[in-house]
């Protein structure tokens, strides 16, 4: 009842209290990125860890499922490098720049950081924000202004990650792959940032990838803040294959602006309990956007998916389709909204949510929310939830096609329809066989 | 299209004040004084006679009341209600025992005259010559804080149906309403529900017997009318075994330029294969194209299926009201229960709509339908707000959702918050909604016959709500569709 009197502060509070005031001497950045840690932190103080009395955490209660907070990750030693040697596999072997993160902080030994592009440059955060990069300065924090406490978290204690700028009217050739990956059997946690700045007319594709152990309850939150300019083109793929322990909150935080085009998916298939956030602006008018993701859960697993697709200015386009397949005592949570604000006229946005469930025990939650102020717009929404279609089971079973290879064909249409969105064909395929691989394993 | 062609008269008549039920009813009324305490309580419950019970019932809710907090969660923003500047109880001075319609203050009578509403059974049973098929409507009409009159007992008495004020059923069937009352909405269910539970003065009880078909539409014609009060009005309506019932409910209040203060609450209880169908045309007071004065509605509607096969459907047409917060629900516990929300919600002005409906799925093969339209005009903000959930044993739970809506100008918002619950794998939820303006189109194509914009617009809006009028009974549709197009006057243009 009394959601805004804080009450005592859980284990993981306190830890993350006593973390802060033990470490924020050390993290990477001069006074002005201290004052930002600190107005982060305070953030942080205020609230809490939300809990299910939180709107917007209404379906994944952050206070109930992390208990404690981990040591933060040390650098990563000879050991923990040779286990991130084989690290980015669930990309598959695609022409990439790989970017290594291992426990948190950049491996350049492990990255392919030769014969750069003219007009891409890429330096690790730690090092951007001991020297007060100028990119840093003007973007970071500032993409999209949110209160979220995820995010707040993630600033006060952010270490390392990836600043890439992609100057104007440049091609990037080759994906560029951030590649998180967490390593030891000792649980940590480990607060990544990122920036990516594609300016005017540029092209590039995003690759940010996450695994770790199974058997370690580590924690990861990661951000990504992106700035994609006028007549941009940039895809962002996101592959969340972290260990069965793991807790993961991962934000995107976007804005993109005139006649631009922004693709988006994210694929879930690892991690105990996931939550993907992505706050979406669309800055410019003509501008298409389109965010997809699919998840593919089992056992106790946990999933949220929370998108808000700001139309801040009128005659753009987004396409909203998420995916979600359940078995297990697993859990998927949907939660979209799409904003149009009052001069947004000739807004044309629609988002698309569907739940399979494939066991009596799964659960899917869907909040999919229109809040629009402009009334010359053509909005929509749809959700819906249920088992395979018997009649299409039936007719592949009248085809001799056994039920297991029946069903698992149906599931794979199904996340297709998502998996689509993806403009690589050779990520689209990785992603296809990753979904065969899981089908396979469900047995 | 006779119903179009009155829209359309209707339109056009309509002068500078929108709001015709906005007169005031100039007569001596007996009030507790002004706030709210246990004093109060208790006199409420002495000033009705009550058993000691009830009272404890009502205490009870209102320690419970002053330990909770107002919600904040729907889209609505208003100034901070002062729950000590209202009245909680306000009747007509009346004489010490009433006896027959003639009785009751001419005053009175009039209003309801004004609003079309009969009272007077007698001249309507007088009437030798009706024409076929037209159905009698018994009437319950609440003034204030009390009843006044409630029309067709005999006749409703005959079939075995009771529909009576509900203070006094807790005189006369004390046994069912305790059995009954704040079974569906508990006494600690939310704010102001439990601020309800405490003051509520007056309301209707309805009973129908089981394998009954109820011979006539029940219907209550709510109006507020002094001062500075609040109504707190309660309905119980239980349906036994395979009975059916229609229930429709009205109301309207004067223009006065403070907020006034509505919290009702409804219980439905539905028992195995029984039927009830619940209609509300809310016009409240909706305040003037400022967001001066209006009423704030702030209600607790819920169905119970409690046992297999039973149905209820609510229908609402929502126009009135400066806040509207309010969510006819639906628990579907008995097997194969079924539940319907069928809405129109029509904002102007600076109006806030705050509604939408629970689908709680319990029991199995329970399904449900959920059509919501939605008019945003004016400066006003319209929210849709609905959930939707199957429980583990809610084996085949079905829902269809459909919401749309509307919007007419540019300084209007419409918002869509669905939440879908499932919880079990044989459920099948489908949920789909969208957002537009009037087509231009269409506008084109009636103007271009020779329709006003005000009448084109009153045309195609009536053509976007016809899924839900269909679902009124035919008296209501008709006044429901002339309320459209009079609550979309000044919108265009």
């Amino acid at each position: 009842m009394n959601a805004e009197i804080r009450q005592i502060k859980t284990a993981a509070e306190q830890g993350l209290a006593d973390a802060f005031s033990s470490v924020k001497a050390k993290l990477p950045g001069a006074a002005a990125v201290a004052a930002m840690r600190e107005k982060a932190f305070a953030t942080f103080e205020a609230r809490g860890l939300p809990h299910r009395r939180v709107e917007e955490w209404k379906y994944t209660d952050l206070r109930a499922l992390m208990r404690d907070a981990k040591p933060l990750a040390q650098p990563p030693d000879a050991k923990a490098r040779a286990q991130a040697r084989q690290a980015g596999n669930l990309a598959g072997d695609m022409d990439r720049r790989r970017l290594v993160f291992v426990d948190g902080v950049f491996v350049p030994q492990l990255s392919d950081l030769a014969e750069l592009e003219q007009g891409l440059s890429i330096r690790p955060m730690a090092e951007a924000l001991a020297q007060g990069d100028p990119l840093v300065s003007a973007h970071l924090g500032k993409v999209i202004e949110t209160d979220d406490v995820a995010v707040a978290l993630n600033t006060a204690f952010m270490g390392d990650g990836a600043v890439i700028r992609i100057a104007a009217g440049i091609v990037v050739e080759h994906p560029l792959h951030l590649v998180f990956v967490t390593t030891g059997d000792r649980p940590v946690s480990m607060f990544a940032r990122s920036l990516v700045v594609a300016e005017r007319g540029s092209r590039a594709m995003l690759v940010e990838s996450y695994e770790g152990p199974t058997g370690v309850d580590y924690q990861v939150n990661s951000a990504l803040e992106l700035v994609v300019g006028d007549e941009a083109h940039v895809d962002h793929v996101k592959l969340i294959g972290e260990g069965g322990d793991a807790l993961h909150i991962s934000s995107l935080m976007a804005a993109v602006g005139a006649r631009a085009r922004f693709n988006d998916f994210t694929f879930t298939a690892g991690g105990a309990a996931v939550r993907n956030q992505i706050f979406l602006r669309l800055d410019g008018e003509e501008t298409l956007a389109r965010i997809s993701g699919a998840s593919l859960l089992k056992g106790r697993q946990h999933a949220d998916t929370t998108l808000v697709a700001d139309h801040a200015v009128g005659r753009c386009q987004s396409r909203e389709l998420f995916k979600s397949v359940l078995d297990g005592e697993s859990r998927g949570v949907f939660q979209g909204k799409i904003i149009v604000r009052p001069d947004a006229q000739k807004t044309d946005a629609k988002m698309m949510t569907n739940a399979l469930l494939l066991s009596e025990t799964a659960e899917a939650d869907a909040k999919p929310e229109l809040e629009i102020f402009a009334d010359d717009v053509v909005c929509g929404h749809g959700a819906t939830a249920g088992a395979l279609n018997e009649d299409l089971l039936f007719y592949l079973r009248a085809r001799g096609i056994p039920p297991k290879e029946a069903e698992s064909l149906l599931i794979q249409a199904f996340v297709g329809d998502a998996v689509e969105g993806i403009e690589h064909a050779g990520l689209r395929e990785v992603l296809m066989e990753n979904v065969a691989a899981w089908l396979a394993a469900r047995g | 299209m006779p119903a179009v062609q009155e829209t359309v008269d209707q339109v056009r008549r309509i002068d500078v004040d929108q709001y015709k039920y906005g007169f005031e009813t100039i007569i001596e009324s007996d009030k507790a004084p002004k706030g709210l305490s246990e004093d109060i309580v208790r006199f409420i419950s002495a000033k009705k006679n009550e058993p000691a019970w009830m009272l404890e019932w009502r205490l009870d809710a209102y320690r419970r009341w002053l330990t909770m907090r107002e919600p904040t969660w729907a889209r609505v923003d208003y100034p901070k209600i002062d729950y000590q500047d209202y009245y909680y109880y306000s009747a007509p001075k009346k004489k010490p025992a009433l006896n027959s319609l003639d009785e009751v203050d001419p005053e009175i009578l009039r209003t309801y005259e004004k609003l079309g509403i009969p009272l007077r059974e007698q001249e309507m049973l007088a009437g030798v010559v009706r024409p076929e098929g037209e159905r009698r409507v018994a009437v319950d009409a609440v003034f204030d804080s009390v009843s006044v009159a409630t029309t067709f007992q005999a006749e409703l008495k005959k079939a075995g149906v009771i529909f009576m004020p509900i203070s006094e059923a807790l005189r006369e069937h004390p046994d069912l309403v305790r059995k009954y009352l704040g079974t569906v909405v508990p006494v600690t269910d939310n704010f102001f529900a439990t601020l309800n539970s405490a003051v509520f003065s007056d309301g209707s009880f309805v009973y129908v017997p089981p394998g009954v078909r109820c011979p006539m539409e029940l219907s209550t014609y709510f109006r507020i009318n002094e001062k500075n009060t609040g109504q707190f009005e309660r309905t119980l309506i239980i349906a036994d075994k395979g009975s059916y019932v229609s229930y429709l409910e009205g109301c309207t209040a004067p223009m006065r330029d403070e907020n006034q203060l509505h919290a009702a609450v409804v219980e439905l209880v539905a028992l195995e294969d029984a039927e009830i169908k619940y209609s509300t045309v809310q016009n409240w007071y909706p305040g003037d194209s400022e967001g001066k004065g209006g009423i704030f509605n702030f209600v607790t509607k819920r169905g119970d299926c409690r046992e297999k096969n039973a149905k209820i459907s609510w229908t609402q047409v929502e126009t009135g009201s400066a806040i509207t917060w309010k969510y006819p629900s639906c628990i579907l516990r008995g097997d194969g229960s079924r539940g319907e929300f069928y809405s129109i919600a029509i904002s102007n002005g600076r109006q806030q709509v705050d509604s939408g409906t629970k689908m709680i799925h319990l029991g199995k093969n329970t399904t449900s339908r959920i059509i919501s339209k939605g008019i945003a005009a004016g400066k006003s903000q319209n929210t849709y707000r609905g959930l939707v959930s199957a429980h583990r044993k809610a084996s085949n739970a079905r829902n269809f959702t459909n919401c749309d809506s509307l919007l007419v100008g540019d300084k209007c918002g419409a918002h869509t918050v669905p939440y879908l619950e499932a919880k079990n794998s044989s459920a099948v939820f489908e949920h789909e909604a969208t957002t537009s303006k009037i087509s231009e189109d269409m506008l084109f194509y009636c103007r271009q016959r020779g329709l006003s914009a005000e009448e084109a617009t009153a045309l195609v809006v009536n053509g976007f709500v016809k899924d839900v009028l269909q679902q009124l009974p035919m008296e209501f549709a008709v006044e429901a569709q002339k309320l459209i197009s009079i609550s979309l006057e000044g919108s265009v243009g």
